[in-house]
Order: C-alpha cells, then structure tokens, then sequence
C-alpha cells in the first residue's frame, strides 16, 4: 500500500513503508516543458521540509524542487543524468527524484491529498 | 517548484494572436506583447524540427519602419558603422544603433528600397524591447527624415532547409533570392516584403505581411508538411547555437559591438572615414582590442550555466560572466556565451562558471555552436 501527498509547489511524495518516493507532478512537468538536466543531492543527506532538494532544468530555466517533508536521502535516480526526458515522459514512475526516510510523519498531514491536489491544479 | 504565473492584461497581441492559441501556443509576456514561447511539439521538438525541416515563427512584435528623405543613407551613417552607400536598392545589412559612448542602442536589419521622388529609403527591422527607443533616437537625430511606423503589420519568419522550397511553392520568386536581400512580391491582391534572412543560422525568410493577409498566409504555409509553428523558446536556443545576439543580454547600452564581437558589421569604409556615434571607443578598441569580449562557452558537465554565472579563471579571479546560457538542442549538451577579459578569450581556455555556488567546469569555445547554413548560391 502506497499512499501519495502533494505540496503546493508540484512535488509529489508517495509513502512506501518507512520511506518515501519524491518527484515532481504531471503538471509540474507540463508546465516546465522538456527537462535537460536534473541536479540531485547526495544519498546521507538531510533535508529539510521547504527547502531546496533538487534543481531541474528544463531549455527554458531552472527551477528549484522543495523538500515536501524532512529527511534523510536514501537513494536518488541516477537514470536521470542519461534520461532527464523521464521526468516529461513518466514523472511518476521513470521519472522520480529520490527515495528519502521520513523523519516526522506528522509533517505529511499538512500535505493534499490526490483529490485536493488534481483541485488545486484545476484553482490556477 | 516554483512557478510564477503571468497576466496578459494589457498586453498587446499580435495579428497571429488568434492562430496562435488555436495552435494550442503556451503565451508568455514578452516585451508587452502576448508570445508563444512554445506550441504543442515543445522546444526541444520545434528546435529540432526548424533544423532538420522548417519553422513558422511569429515575430510580428518586432519593430518595422521606413525611413525615408533625401540624403538619408549618409544621414543614418551618423547613428550606425554599416556602409549603407554600398547597399543597393533590395540589399540588407546587419548594423547596431550607437550611442556617442560606443554602447549599443539596439541591433538591427536594415534594407535600401528603390527610391522615391529622389528620396533614399531604408526599411529597418528592430528589436521589440528597443522599439521605442529606437524610434525616438531616430527622431531626435535625424528630424529632417520621414519616420513610417509599421505598427499594422504582421512579420512572419520561415526558418529551415525546407523554407525556400516550401515559401516557393506559393512565391516562386523567392527560390533564388540571394541571402541578405529583399523583394517585394505581389500576389493575388497581397503585397509580401520578403528577405532572405533570420536568427536561427538557417537558410529562411522573413516576410512583412499586412496585419488582416497574415493568418491567411501563415496557414497556407503550414498546410506543409515541412512546417511546424515555433515559439520564442526554440527561437532562443536557435540563434544560441548559431551564436548571434540577443539585446538586453548580450549586448546593450554598455557594450560596443567590437567587445561583442561584431566588428565583421562595422564596415572598412567607415573604419578609416568615422563619422558615426561612438566612433572614438570603436576605433580604439578595433586598434588596441577590447578590454573584453564575447566569447562562446561549453560546460563540461550536462548542467546549464545560465545568464548571470560568473566566470572564473583556473586561479579563482572572477573573469566575467554569463549573458546567455542554456541547452543547445542539436549538439544535446548545454552552451553559453559571455564576457570575459579579453587576456582570457583565446578558444579552449579553460574557466569555471559558478553556478548554484558551485563552480563548474568548461572552456572557451568557437561560435558558432552549430554551423550556419545560409544560402548560398551555386
């Protein structure tokens, strides 16, 4: 059982066990346009909830990607720097950023779920 | 992510508008028109496509104008380095608006037309950013020259290996149009001012169109096969790649197109005559080099560095800096260009780029990235 939240910034994390799959959302991507390259941390390191996790660069600029929780980077998707086109192509499945181990459940409650999010997307 | 959203409130919109958002166009605000940055393929699609085919592109937001009275070659000489004396009617050159310190006031394409009454004529196209400034340069200096502003008029540019057969198909007089040169063509009641011309490095054309002819024209155009629309993104990493400027990041007001590299457009005639704003700093940076200059950027690595990344030396001295930067689509690796002492402008010398704090490695590198492939005739 899988369950995935949303921030308002167009991440997506999906909870599997005690950890969690981080990426950006379809809409994200759309509005990106294509991705050229992905700027990934390091596995160990610590993120906080907010701040910066991730840079993507689509042709047109980059954008930063926000830790949704904090934790600690278990593993990221090195697929990405010969195929940075999967973030457009499948951004929730080839395309995910990292796998990171959720410090504080409690912060994912401040998150949307799938119907807030697909809600807030059809707001903008 | 962060995403900032845009209003279009007041913006002005092209004649192309309507067939832009029916070709399903994302519209951006670009210097206060509503633009298509991009269609439905995307850039890297529209990019590669205006490469391997041809390219629609609407520019009609880029400033048009007739200039016009007698003497006005040698008049506009005083704004401009061109030779416009060697320009005969339907020839065009590539020259920038100086200003009395060498900076650039904008860059532009001018043509002589036939005269008129004894009157020279010069058509310009401007930068749409530049336009008004242009406009009032131009009327403050030369007051004694008629000023026509075509503000009703479409321009359209057809990009791409295919371009000349496809625009042929509808205009066969353009097929052997020599590159750099205007025809104005009428056809079924549509007057079409053509140049073989454009800022992709490809073989084109650009075709001011009256503004109710242009959706017309534009869908006649894209009935080929061979064409697809492109948006400002791809028109950006275009000419990127074949190494041209853009104004406000490449070059401007502080600049002098020998730094910028563009001393092949200041013509010999006028190197040794002068008589042209800012020919003071041309001259002495033509005899004694530029303290800095344009030079082409390759990172190493696949990350982009962007406009605005220092550059620094091998020793840690910042060198410069970035003034356009991005993903260049037909070599799949990330190119730039910018300023840097001229002490380090020689090809592959190598330098740092911060970006993100990071230093990131690369080198010097020739431009054009991708080889121009303007007509040529055989």
């Amino acid at each position: 059982m899988s369950t995935t939240h949303y921030t308002k910034d167009h991440e997506y994390i999906r909870v599997e066990g005690d950890s969690a799959v981080v990426g950006i959302t379809d809409y994200a991507q759309s509005q990106l346009g294509d991705v050229v390259f992905v700027e990934l941390p390091a596995p160990g390191k610590l993120l906080e909830k907010g701040k910066e996790a991730a840079v993507v660069e689509s042709v047109k600029a980059a954008s930063e990607v926000f830790a949704p929780v904090s934790g600690e980077v278990v593993a990221v998707n090195d697929t990405l720097s010969d195929n940075p086109g999967a973030v457009n192509a499948d951004p929730s499945g080839e395309g995910w950023f990292m796998r990171i181990r959720i410090k504080d459940a409690g912060e994912l409650a401040g998150l949307m779920d799938e119907d807030a999010y697909q809600a807030y997307v059809e707001s903008l | 992510m962060t995403d900032r959203q845009t209003t279009h409130d007041a913006l002005k919109a092209t004649p192309l508008n309507a067939l832009n958002i029916a070709l399903g166009a994302r519209m951006v605000a670009f210097a206060g028109y509503a633009m298509p940055v991009q269609y439905r393929d995307g850039i890297l699609a529209e990019h590669l496509h205006t490469r391997a085919a041809a390219g629609l592109f609407d520019v009609s937001h880029m400033g048009q104008a007739t200039i016009a009275g007698p003497g006005a070659g040698q008049l506009l000489e005083r704004l401009m380095a061109a030779d416009l004396g060697r320009l005969r009617p339907g020839q065009m050159c590539y020259s920038q608006f100086l200003n009395a310190e060498g900076g650039i006031i904008d860059d532009l394409m001018i043509t002589r037309l036939a005269e008129n009454d004894s009157a020279e004529r010069f058509f310009l196209v401007v930068n749409a950013s530049r336009k008004a400034a242009d406009f009032a340069h131009l009327r403050q200096h030369l007051p004694q020259l008629d000023i026509v502003i075509h503000s009703k008029r479409a321009l359209i540019a057809l990009q791409g290996p295919q371009a000349a057969a496809v625009l042929a198909s509808l205009l066969p007089q353009v097929e052997a149009m020599p590159f750099m040169t205007m025809q104005m063509i009428e056809s079924g009641g549509v007057s079409y001012q053509v140049s073989r011309s454009g800022y992709t490095g490809e073989d084109g054309f650009e075709i001011a169109i009256a503004a109710d002819s242009a959706e017309p024209f534009a869908r006649r155009l894209l009935e080929s096969p061979q064409v697809r629309p492109i948006g400002l993104g791809a028109r950006d990493s275009l000419r990127l790649e074949a190494g041209l400027c853009l104004y406000g990041h490449d070059i401007d007001e502080t600049t002098s197109p020998v730094e910028a590299g563009l001393t092949w457009s200041i013509a010999k005639r006028r190197r040794v005559e002068g008589g042209f704003a800012g020919e003071a700093r041309v001259r002495r940076e033509i005899a004694e080099g530029p303290k800095r200059r344009r030079v082409g950027l390759l990172p190493q690595g696949r990350a982009p560095a962007r406009e605005g990344s220092e550059i620094v030396a091998a020793s840690g001295r910042p060198i410069g800096r970035v003034t356009s930067g991005g993903f260049g689509p037909s070599l799949n690796a990330p190119i730039a260009m910018g300023y840097v002492e001229a002490s380090h402008a020689a090809l592959a010398t190598p330098v740092d780029f911060l970006v993100r704090g990071r230093p990131m490695a690369g080198r010097v590198a020739a431009m054009p990235f991708v080889p121009h492939r303007y007509y040529r005739q055989s």
